[in-house]
């Protein structure tokens, strides 16, 4: 590495057409993620916001254009701890044997050699992870024995704890209190102050002007895309939803 | 060998204990012999029947040790190693299963019932048609107490290369079972490590069918694993658990079977479920009672005492 910027940091997509068994969920979509910023992805049910972090995760392949993150193809950049993704909480087996230390620790697994064999610095990095999401009294509890709002930041310690300059959070805010909303916007804001890139699926419309600097607003295609003052309005709100959502001023 | 022979050549001093008197045959080498095998592919199967329980592969386990039949049955009959006919039909099932659901529009459960009995099928075809020296019954009920020095062999090494993987791989296919999509995401090769767990359930399945034979291999690959999934919240202990399950299991089975003269594979089994059935009652934690206590004290709405 020589030091200089990749060419096209943050996430970079382009005419991007997804379809499963000839049905397309996303068509012709185009977007630039700069580092440093907060985008929220905001679309119905069904209207390719899946998809499109599936498509981010390298689960499915395009069937045209490319995705691009920080300058590598998405499998590389991944080989390269480059991309961090906090799952939705169905997603999870929360009976699973494991403690919340241990969950953290997966995020360092690629950083580590192939025998997984923690180092100083990875439980450093875990210690650090779980006090900044205040979890660190907790850390040696099974994952099924925290509350919702518990389990959302264990993940998103784990996202921490890798040290990727892209984060993928889908629906982090769903069965949640209003202290870990508080501090997932904290640390998201942090992130973006550090140069991290974020791209995050949430049917909070209530919170997006208070974090997100930008909106992507979706259906199968992108319908609109800029500064969240700009683009986070009813009128595009009820392009995307058919119906005006109830929004507080 | 009569199990009265035995009884009235054994102890000349009564005096002693009912547990040595109990443990006698295993002064016989057959029984020493069982016992070795028996333990060693109990811990193999033990620890990869954690990763089974998690995964929910149990009857992806079932298909694959039923699957290797015609593998075995050839492999006798061409004079090979009976380890190697069994791997790559154990493979070669779960590569047809994973082909049969990518192609079609079949579903995997169903995938995995057509391809095992066609493949038992096959076997049960070959061993009727090639008349080898194989004993169909020891394929398929396991023949733990007439084990060959070859087939003792075989099972060593075949322990040896799962609980190595197991060793190096072991917690990589763990992040495998928990989330897969956190693998990925940082950069494993998820498929891999897919087939990499269906190739040590291949040859663990290989090696338990020399305890229990093709039928009951299952078990030997689930039970231990679920009974210490009842038993803890943390890994490192199940794994501990199952095996130490899976040894008692090994050694009363074998013991109940000299002594009742009864099928050896079935008293393994039979154990290993006893202990599973107590588990679910009594466990501390995630047991019947257990449970059922929890929800007596935990609302505890105020019914006047009788008393």
């Amino acid at each position: 590495m020589d030091g200089s910027p990749a060419p096209q940091a943050g996430i970079s997509i382009e005419a991007l057409t997804i379809a499963y068994n000839g049905v397309p969920a996303v068509v012709d979509v185009n977007l630039q993620l700069q580092p440093g910023s907060i985008c929220g992805l905001v679309g119905m049910n069904g209207a390719g916001k899946s998809t499109l972090f599936k498509a981010l995760m390298g689960f499915v392949a395009p069937q045209r254009g490319s995705i691009l993150i920080e300058g590598l193809p998405v499998a590389q950049a991944q080989r390269r701890q480059a991309v961090a993704y906090v799952p939705q909480s169905e997603q999870v087996d929360w009976n699973f044997p494991i403690r919340v230390q241990d969950v953290v620790m997966m995020g360092r697994y690629g950083r580590m050699n192939l025998l997984r064999w923690p180092r100083a610095v990875d439980r450093e990095a875990v210690e650090s992870a779980l006090t900044r999401v205040d979890l660190l009294s907790l850390r040696l509890r099974q994952i099924g024995a925290l509350s919702g709002g518990q389990r959302k930041r264990a993940f998103l310690a784990r996202a921490l704890a890798q040290g990727a300059r892209v984060l993928l959070l889908d629906e982090p805010f769903t069965g949640v209190d209003i202290r870990t909303e508080r501090l997932i916007i904290t640390l998201l804001l942090e992130l973006r102050q550090q140069g991290a890139t974020v791209l995050i699926a949430t049917h909070d419309l209530d919170a997006i002007p208070s974090f997100c600097d930008r909106v992507v607003l979706i259906n199968r295609t992108v319908l609109a895309y800029g500064e969240t003052s700009e683009v986070f309005t009813q009128a595009n709100l009820l392009r995307t939803f058919g119906a005006a959502p109830q929004l507080t001023p | 060998m009569t199990m009265l022979s035995v009884v009235t050549m054994a102890s000349p001093a009564p005096a002693s204990s009912l547990s040595s008197l109990l443990l006698e045959p295993l002064h016989q080498l057959f029984m020493q012999r069982a016992l070795g095998i028996g333990m060693l592919v109990a811990v193999v199967c033990a620890v990869l029947s954690c990763f089974m329980t998690l995964k929910g592969w149990a009857l992806m386990g079932d298909a694959v040790s039923h699957a290797v039949l015609p593998g075995v049955v050839l492999a006798y009959a061409l004079g090979l190693p009976f380890a190697l006919g069994a791997f790559v039909f154990g493979v070669g099932s779960v590569g047809v299963i994973g082909w049969i659901r990518e192609h079609t529009r079949v579903k995997e459960d169903t995938a995995i019932g057509l391809v095992f009995t066609g493949f038992f099928a096959l076997g049960l075809v070959l061993i009727s048609k090639l008349r080898s020296s194989v004993d169909l019954s020891h394929i398929l009920f396991g023949n733990l107490l007439g084990i060959t020095d070859g087939d003792i062999v075989q099972t060593i090494l075949i322990s040896l290369v799962v609980l190595g993987v197991l060793a190096v791989r072991g917690r990589d296919l763990l992040l495998f079972c928990f989330d897969p999509s956190h693998a990925r995401s940082i950069g494993l090769r998820t498929g891999r490590l897919h087939y990499l767990l269906l190739t040590l359930l291949s040859l663990a399945a290989v090696a338990g069918l020399q305890a229990v034979g093709i039928i009951l291999v299952v078990a030997m690959l689930v039970t231990p694993g679920a009974t210490a999934y009842l038993l803890t919240d943390r890994f490192g202990p199940m794994t501990l658990l199952a095996v130490a399950s899976a040894l008692t299991a090994t050694l009363v089975g074998l013991l109940a079977s000299y002594w009742l003269d009864a099928s050896t594979a079935g008293c393994i089994v039979v154990v290993q479920t006893l202990l599973f059935i107590l588990v679910m009652v009594l466990a501390p934690q995630h047991g019947l009672i257990a449970h059922r206590r929890r929800r007596l004290t935990l609302p505890s709405p105020p019914q006047g005492p009788a008393a």
